[in-house]
């Protein structure tokens, strides 16, 4: 079944990816031993100016990336008719034993790949690039998670069979399934409910406090608290909001939203809440750096707008989540 | 942010000036990157189309039919094998259907015979479709005669001729009373091709189908779901084979990009030369070039696109129809359902303007870090 658009495109993008950082690989080795802004060598002159051409190619893989991640499951939404059994994106990723992973993969490396993007952000607007160092190491790092994804997108598109009975988004998110995903899903909605919005809540605040103060603790706390509304958010997603999308008492799939029959609501609400996670996480994670004296101008003014932009993707999502419970017509707490 | 903006309006504003500078090279890159998009596009939309046409026709089909086997062959049911399946719960009505091939050696065609149950045909006349309407130039009233596999000359005259909406089913139909078929094909009495079974709730479909072969060791079950994935499947092939063959077309458009990119003129090499000289930043230039990327690309693929639509939808797809859509004699003349789809617009852009940006970041770069005396000197 590798002959499908999509597919190719996936792989295409993921293969090519991966031959770029390690083409990068070398030279974030040579930047890692030799870089010294200080140095008027020759060496130095020759790294700085490559330096341009590897950071822009691997926004451009982090950047596909992204866009990837989205493909993936979009693709995974569409191929659901082929298999049997298959009712949204949970069948066709259970088809084999490689497609939850590499979705997962797959979202972990948005996240680091927004990461980078701000890092790379943040270094490029100092003067004397105090972050190039670890901007190249965590590209070494990403290496063997590119792999891995390809590899496991790999094994997952060439297991595809079309004659294997998947199980259907019912029985993975039943409220009695042994699994975590059931677990979040059998979550008493009124409980579930009042995590959500106090998460969302508590994310909001902290992230507007952090764009108008721009200091260290409200940095952090607000990293953590975008990092602890993501989860609530994905939780409550699972326990609530997606019943009142399906007008379903017992329906949690929280794929099934993506599909056409529910007007792509899915995609209105992971959006904003990803974008959200990921702005948030980065203003967190970029706070680390903010005492190194080029970057004391250049990251709280990074930090500060990318909390920003948390803040209002939080609300954002917050409304139409709350918008589609209002508009939904079941009645979930009395 | 909002300064970020307008840098950026700055920015596009210039590289317009500068695109339309160098027309000529500008617009054959544009033109070579158009054509890319509208073949890709053009497979695509022309093999979803095909796909959405299948599913539409298929809604109709009863969601079970058994056929009967004899050595792994297709075979007649015989009369009282309709009453052994008995009464299965969920199936709201189960019937026999008459149907047949015949080969016509005058147009070298088969055409499908059929005894329909839900219409009345009167005996000695037939009703025919629009394919046949064509081939053999029939109409209401006229007469025909078919030799039969038995030898002998059956005549019919033609009572209607079923309506252009239906074609896609109904191109090489011929409907006739239940006796007429059975002494056309000398069909033994009681006898039928196949059964139809019609089930209300889709999730017992399966159900029904292992109770059938519980029942019958010697049926076969046709799903009507598995005939929808299968189509599904190979019109999803075909237009994968079609990409993969000419994934070589993007290659060498990536080459091509690239050289276009790389290849840049004494001009514009000045060009760069002078604004690096006047404050421009490695940055700047390299978002300069990015612009210029993404314009082309933008452009390229909305006309492509467009173009793509247009012949898809207006005039046939008339340069990928006999790979994509298969072979009859009698084919079908339909027209297609214009239907735009958001994974595949996604695809496509992952089949084009990713090439494109990996093939141009290393030319772009090396014009970007061009130092300005060098250039100007030289």
């Amino acid at each position: 079944m590798i002959f499908q658009p999509a597919i190719i495109a996936l792989l295409l993008a993921a293969s090519l990816s991966l031959l770029m950082l390690i083409i990068a690989s070398p030279f974030a080795m040579q930047v890692i031993r030799h870089w010294d802004i200080t140095s008027g060598s020759e060496r130095q002159l020759k790294l700085e100016r490559l330096t341009y051409l590897f950071s822009t190619l691997v926004a451009f893989v982090c950047l596909v990336q992204i866009l990837s991640a989205l493909l993936f499951v979009f693709n995974a939404d569409k191929m659901s008719v082929m298999f049997v059994g298959a009712m949204c994106a949970v069948g066709a990723l259970n088809v084999n034993e490689f497609g939850f992973p590499a979705l997962y993969l797959q979202l972990a490396l948005f996240f680091l790949a927004t990461l980078w993007l701000a890092i790379n952000h943040a270094d490029s607007q100092a003067r004397d690039y105090p972050l190039v160092k670890l901007k190249y190491a965590l590209l070494l790092a990403a290496i063997p998670l590119f792999a891995l994804s390809l590899g496991l997108q790999l094994q997952y598109f060439l297991g595809l069979k079309a004659d294997v009975i998947t199980s259907c988004c019912g029985s993975l998110f039943s409220s009695d399934a042994p699994t975590l995903a059931s677990e979040v899903s059998a979550l008493e909605p009124k409980p579930a409910l009042l995590m959500f919005y106090g998460s969302l809540i508590v994310a909001i605040t902290l992230s507007g406090w952090h764009w108008r103060d721009k200091g260290n603790l409200s940095g952090y706390a607000s990293g953590l608290g975008a990092l602890a509304a993501f989860v609530a958010s994905i939780a409550g997603i699972l326990a609530f909001v997606s019943l009142y999308i399906y007008e379903h008492p017992h329906h949690h799939c929280p794929f099934c939203i993506l599909k056409p029959e529910y007007d792509y609501q899915g995609y209105w609400l992971y959006l904003p809440l990803f974008a959200a996670a990921a702005a948030g996480m980065s203003a967190g994670v970029l706070r680390v750096f903010a005492n190194r004296p080029s970057l004391a101008q250049v990251v709280p003014a990074l930090t500060g707008r990318l909390a920003g932009i948390a803040a209002i993707s939080y609300v954002l999502f917050a409304l139409i989540a709350s918008l589609m419970i209002w508009q939904s017509n079941l009645i979930l707490l009395d | 942010m909002k300064i970020w903006i307008e840098k950026q309006k700055h920015l596009i504003d210039f590289t317009l000036a500068s695109l339309a500078r160098r027309k000529g090279k500008n617009l054959g890159l544009l033109f070579i990157y158009g054509l890319l998009v509208f073949v890709l596009a053009s497979v695509a939309l022309y093999t979803h189309a095909l796909r959405t046409e299948a599913q539409k026709v298929l809604a109709g089909t009863p969601e079970i039919v058994l056929q009967r086997l004899v050595a792994g062959r297709h075979d007649l049911i015989p009369p009282g094998y309709i009453e052994k399946i008995g009464r299965i719960r969920g199936v709201q009505k189960k019937e026999g259907r008459l149907w047949g091939y015949y080969y016509d050696s005058v147009v070298k065609a088969n055409y499908t015979f059929m005894a329909p149950r839900n219409m009345q045909v009167a005996r000695g006349e037939i009703i025919v479709g629009p394919a046949l309407e064509r081939s053999r130039g029939l109409a209401a009233g006229n007469g025909i005669s078919f030799r039969s596999y038995s030898g002998e000359l059956h005549t019919f005259i033609v009572a209607d001729v079923l309506p252009q909406t239906s074609e896609l089913v109904s191109a090489d139909l011929v409907l006739m009373h239940e006796e007429d078929f059975r002494a056309f094909f000398k069909y033994p009495e009681g006898h039928v091709t196949d059964v139809a079974l019609s089930v209300a709730n889709p999730q017992e479909i399966k159900n029904v189908a292992l109770k059938l072969m519980d029942a019958l060791p010697d049926s076969r079950p046709i799903l009507r779901d598995e005939v929808l994935r299968t189509y599904a499947s190979v019109f999803d092939w075909r237009e994968g084979i079609m990409l993969a063959l000419l994934s070589a077309a993007i290659l060498a458009f990536g080459i091509f990009a690239w050289e276009k990119a790389a290849g840049l003129s004494a001009e514009e090499k000045r060009e760069i030369g002078i604004l690096k000289a006047i404050g421009w930043e490695t940055g700047d230039v390299i978002k300069m070039k990015f612009w210029e990327g993404l314009l082309i690309s933008l452009l390229a693929f909305l006309l492509g696109y467009i173009a793509a639509y247009l012949h898809v939808f207006h005039f046939g797809s008339i340069l990928f129809e006999p790979v994509l859509k298969g072979w009859a004699v009698l084919y079908p003349s339909f027209t297609l359902t214009p239907h735009i789809d958001g994974l595949q617009v996604a695809t496509l852009f992952f089949f084009t303007v990713f090439p494109y940006t990996a093939a141009v970041l290393v030319p772009i770069w090396r014009a970007a870090t061009t130092d300005p005396d060098t250039v100007m000197r030289g």
